[in-house]
């Protein structure tokens, strides 16, 4: 095990790369789902769709917030244990 | 619900507020407020987002137009949970440059020019005015609401002296706890406290009213979604363009609003509060937001046909007899207009004293005759900018009469700030990014805003004439403000929203591809842009040696105070490896003192007056090779030798000083022993001479009396001079015994004047004391400290050359130790010899004139440092001046506690 200890720093960091590429791409996500709507909501304009319409956004957005909340952890103690030089060339 | 009651309950709830702010302060300046800067407190005071307009106006704009209302907290849902994007660069440059306010950042972005400030300035003041005028019309409506529900015959209170009011009782609040101070990075913990208790009580009121919806006027979420279906709201059709645009516009919004960066930026106290914040605010969001859709179908149900939609809150509950609860929303929907207009009022007060009222008075008073406490200005110039602030808002009320919809008021103002959005984001993101770009974009995004939006919202016929609605200015057909560039049947708000961001965008990237930057505009540009790359602070090529750090420190003072400068230059000397407060004037300490000073005035004027002073900024060829991309990784490995080299440039200079003392002492010493032998040799040879007459005899007895005399005062002189040296030796070995007792510092000073008084009596002195601040009880050695004091004293009056004489003791007690300062107007101390002077055997002027062997001062030294504090010389005092500091309760002596 003690052989793989080098392997397994390597992967932490790069494991907290793609952590940051996935705080990068969650408002891109988010922006894509509250965009939805606008697709098939004036198609369907005799339907009477507000209502489910609402539960999508406010479930979208709740899954945002948890989402955003996992990914808030493991940022903080990273730009905690490494000062904030490195990471952007990272 | 009786009106005196409402009225009560609103005076109980400022006067907590004004009590939860004052006890916080308090705190805070004991240093015992930690746990009230946590990320929870940050989340909640960015809840200012949600004022008045979200509170009673959301209900409203779903009534009118369904789900839209929920893009004004998309947007910002989405900027918050892409943190790492923006917020985190922007909190963090906000953090190292010691940002005052959003217009500072983007004035100190684009090379501290003070135009862009003033713009960014404008455009904050003219778009937040309405808003602050949507919240006193708030308040007055509800007030409005309870008024005509009374059914004690009370009639609607007069709304316009309601608005006067709450509008003077906000600045009270705003002034008194928004302007404590100046220093400490522009940060209000006492208002952000209050804040977010208002966050809190909005929070509850509302969910409050959402809940006695859903489960006690209707059945369950089932019934909802039933009763939606029913509704009228359901016929709500989403505008594409409407929808994607108010998403892009309050999020850009959430960034530039004067109040969010305020709350967001300035009075972020840690980065990492941030995280926490990324994704709690949005839940708050959407904890507000829940309950909206079914307060309003609700309310359109069992209201009245022809009720104010944008009043369900209230009414809602009270139509059913719930006033309690109608109380509760009436007190949330009272803390989001309060908190928002606070916060926002003292951003722009901030603003407007940094970027219009300093530089106008920089630029107006008589060159270099600074006189009187800046700080005072400043301060004095925000409350009145506090007080102009509301009084706009409250003056664009009465004129407005109040009528429009809520929502629409809420839009406008956030179009005319979005129009920062390119300037900052440029800023932070592209080092092309010019000054002229900027001012070009802001300017043109502006004059749209206002043409096409601002001007007509009061109304065809209002501010325009309606010709221009119809025909456009002149006739010119295609510059009609709904219809700019013939395009038409747009929504008024996206087509005013789209031609101010697109021309704004255009401008200022065309401005700043054609535009050159200057040298501070680059290197500034280079700090902002790769903020994370450069943690180190970049000094900016002052030119060394031009600026006297006395006349800084004079500077400082009057920004800072008194203390803070006195404490930041002796920290700043410090790390150079110097003792006392003046460090050297090294580009790293002219550029640390400017971010000082920033933080209480701007970068602008921070720049302009160090500039006065220390002379233009030069870049030098080491900023411009950082500058080079390509050259960083060289740069890096150099910056690494140079910091050796400071370090090695420290030692040396430390060594230097050192090296230069040893040899004056050494001169001083030579000069002593000659000094000694001459001092003792005089009264050695008459004591010789007489002796050697009265051993002949015969002579009368009178003369034998006279020359005993003699003989015996030239002893007494010898004495007190071995005294003096006894004295030094045993204090600097230690061995002195302390009388430690309780004494009382006031009677100590009058014992030490009146001692003093023997030296020179022929002068009269002019002298100042504080007795209600000299009533101390210290346990030290009265004794010992009078021989401090009267030391102090008497050279004073031997030394101090000014034609009227004044003494000024100023005694302060800060925490355990006390301060006694001994100040006179006289010309003071050469910078060159104010090392000097606590060394033995030193003397400044000739011997004949001190009258004593040069010891006095040395033994002031030793003695404090047996009393556990220090005395030291206080520069740029306007005269020559010494501090005392010494520790409230002396234990034992410090020896004996090495020991």
């Amino acid at each position: 095990m003690k052989r793989r200890s080098p392997v397994f720093l390597a992967r932490r960091s790069y494991r907290l790369r793609r952590i940051r590429d996935a705080a990068r791409l969650l408002p891109v996500a988010g922006g894509f789902l509250f965009l939805l709507p606008v697709l098939w909501a004036p198609a369907a304009s005799e339907s009477r769709d507000t209502a489910p319409d609402g539960i999508y956004l406010f479930g979208v957005w709740l899954l945002l917030i948890g989402a955003a909340a996992l990914l808030s952890r493991p940022l903080v103690k990273d730009s905690e244990d490494a000062p904030a030089s490195a990471e952007e060339r990272g | 619900m009786p009106f005196n009651l409402l009225v009560l309950a609103c005076v109980t709830y400022v006067a907590f507020l004004f009590l939860v702010a004052f006890v916080v302060e308090r705190k805070a300046a004991r240093g015992a407020a930690r746990w009230l800067r946590s990320p929870v407190v940050y989340t909640l005071s960015l809840s200012i987002y949600c004022t008045a307009w979200t509170f009673y106006g959301a209900v409203g704009y779903a009534a009118r137009s369904g789900l839209e209302f929920l893009t004004i907290y998309l947007g910002p849902t989405l900027v918050f949970i892409g943190w790492w994007w923006i917020l985190r660069k922007l909190v963090h440059i906000g953090r190292q440059q010691r940002v005052t306010s959003i217009a500072d950042m983007i004035s100190s972005r684009y090379g501290k020019s003070n135009l862009l400030g003033v713009i960014v300035t404008v455009i904050c003041v003219f778009a937040a005015t309405p808003y602050i005028a949507l919240q006193l019309q708030s308040v007055t409506l509800s007030f409005g609401v309870f008024a005509a529900a009374g059914t004690y015959g009370w009639a609607m209170p007069d709304t316009n002296s309601t608005a006067l009011w709450v509008a003077a009782g906000l600045t009270l609040f705003t002034i008194l706890f928004g302007t404590r101070n100046l220093d400490a990075n522009e940060q209000h913990t006492g208002v952000v406290t209050a804040i977010a208790v208002e966050a809190v009580v909005k929070l509850l009121a509302l969910l409050a009213v959402g809940i006695f919806v859903v489960w006690f006027v209707a059945s369950g979420p089932a019934d909802i979604v039933a009763r939606i279906h029913a509704s009228s709201i359901s016929d709500w059709e989403l505008v594409p363009s409407r929808w994607a645009g108010f998403t892009l516009l309050s999020g850009a919004a959430v960034i530039t609003l004067p109040r969010m960066f305020q709350v967001l930026v300035v009075e972020n106290s840690d980065e990492r509060h941030l995280a926490t914040a990324s994704w709690a605010f949005p839940l708050y969001l959407l904890a507000m937001s829940l309950f909206v859709v079914p307060i309003a179908v609700v309310g359109l149900e069992v209201m009245p046909t022809g009720a104010n939609p944008d009043l369900f809150v209230l009414t809602l509950p009270l139509s059913q007899g719930q006033g309690a609860l109608a109380m509760l929303a009436f007190l949330g929907g009272f803390s989001s207009a309060t908190s928002m207009v606070i916060v926002a009022s003292i951003a722009l007060a901030t603003m407007v004293s940094n970027h219009v009222v300093m530089p106008l008075w920089l630029s107006l008073r008589p060159a270099q005759s600074v006189s009187g406490d800046v700080r005072r200005l400043v301060l004095l110039s925000r409350r009145l900018s506090i007080a102009g602030v509301l009084g706009l808002g409250y003056l664009y009320y009465s004129l407005s009469g109040g009528s429009s919809a809520l929502a629409a008021i809420g839009l406008i103002s956030f179009v005319g700030v979005a129009q920062m959005l390119p300037a900052m984001l440029g800023g932070i993101f592209w080092r092309g990014a010019t000054r002229n770009g900027a001012i070009w974009g802001l300017g043109i995004g502006f004059a749209v805003w206002v043409y096409a939006l601002f001007l007509p919202s009061f109304g065809p016929g209002a501010a325009l004439p309606i010709d221009v609605f119809m025909q456009g200015p002149f006739g010119l057909d295609w510059l009609r403000p709904y219809a700019l560039f013939g395009v038409q049947g747009m929504d008024p708000m996206i087509h005013a929203l789209f031609w101010s961001l697109t021309l704004n965008t255009t401008a200022f990237t065309l401005g700043s591809l054609f535009s050159f930057p200057g040298p501070v505009e680059r290197v500034q540009g280079l700090a902002f842009v790769n903020v994370f790359d450069t943690e180190r602070a970049e000094p900016q090529g002052w030119v060394q040696g031009r600026a006297e750090p006395e006349a800084l420190l004079v500077m400082a003072q009057r920004i800072l105070g008194d203390e803070a400068a006195l404490a930041f230059f002796e920290a700043q000397a410090q790390a150079q490896g110097k003792a006392g407060y003046l460090p050297d004037p090294v580009p790293e300490f002219l550029d640390a003192l400017e971010r000082r000073l920033a933080s209480s005035v701007g970068a602008a004027t921070a720049h302009a007056m160090i500039t006065e002073l220390a002379g233009r900024a030069r870049v030098t060829v080491a900023d411009l090779m950082r500058m080079a991309g390509e050259t960083a990784q060289i740069m890096e490995y150099s910056s690494q030798l140079e910091s050796q080299r400071e370090e090695l440039t420290r030692t040396a200079r430390q060594l230097r000083d050192a090296n230069e003392k040893l040899t004056q002492l050494s001169v001083q010493k030579d000069a002593f022993l000659s000094q000694i032998s001459h001092e003792l040799r005089t009264p050695m040879t008459s004591i010789r001479a007489f002796s050697e007459i009265m051993m002949e005899g015969d002579m009368p007895p009178e003369m034998a009396a006279n020359y005993a005399r003699i003989i015996n005062e030239e002893a007494i002189r010898l004495t007190r001079l071995l005294d003096d040296l006894l004295d030094l030796g045993v204090l600097e070995n230690g061995t002195v015994q302390l009388n430690l007792k309780l004494a009382n510092l006031s009677e100590l000073i009058e014992r030490s004047l009146r001692a003093a008084s023997h030296t020179r009596p022929e002068r009269s002195f002019t002298i100042q004391r504080d007795l209600p601040a000299e009533q101390i009880f210290l346990r030290t050695d009265p004794d010992r400290l009078c021989q401090v004091l009267i030391n102090l004293i008497s050279n004073a009056r031997k030394y101090c050359d000014s034609a009227q004489p004044e003494l000024r003791l100023v005694v302060r007690q800060r925490g355990a130790r006390v301060i006694i300062d001994v100040i006179d107007n006289g010309t003071g101390i050469p910078r060159d010899k104010q090392s000097l002077i606590f060394e033995k055997f030193a003397r400044l002027t000739d011997q004949m004139r001190a009258g004593g062997a040069g010891l006095g001062l040395a033994i002031c030294r030793e003695i404090m440092v047996n009393l556990g504090g220090s005395v030291s010389y206080l520069p740029g005092q306007g005269g020559a001046a010494f501090r005392v500091t010494l520790p409230l309760r002396l234990e034992k002596s410090p020896h004996e506690r090495a020991a």
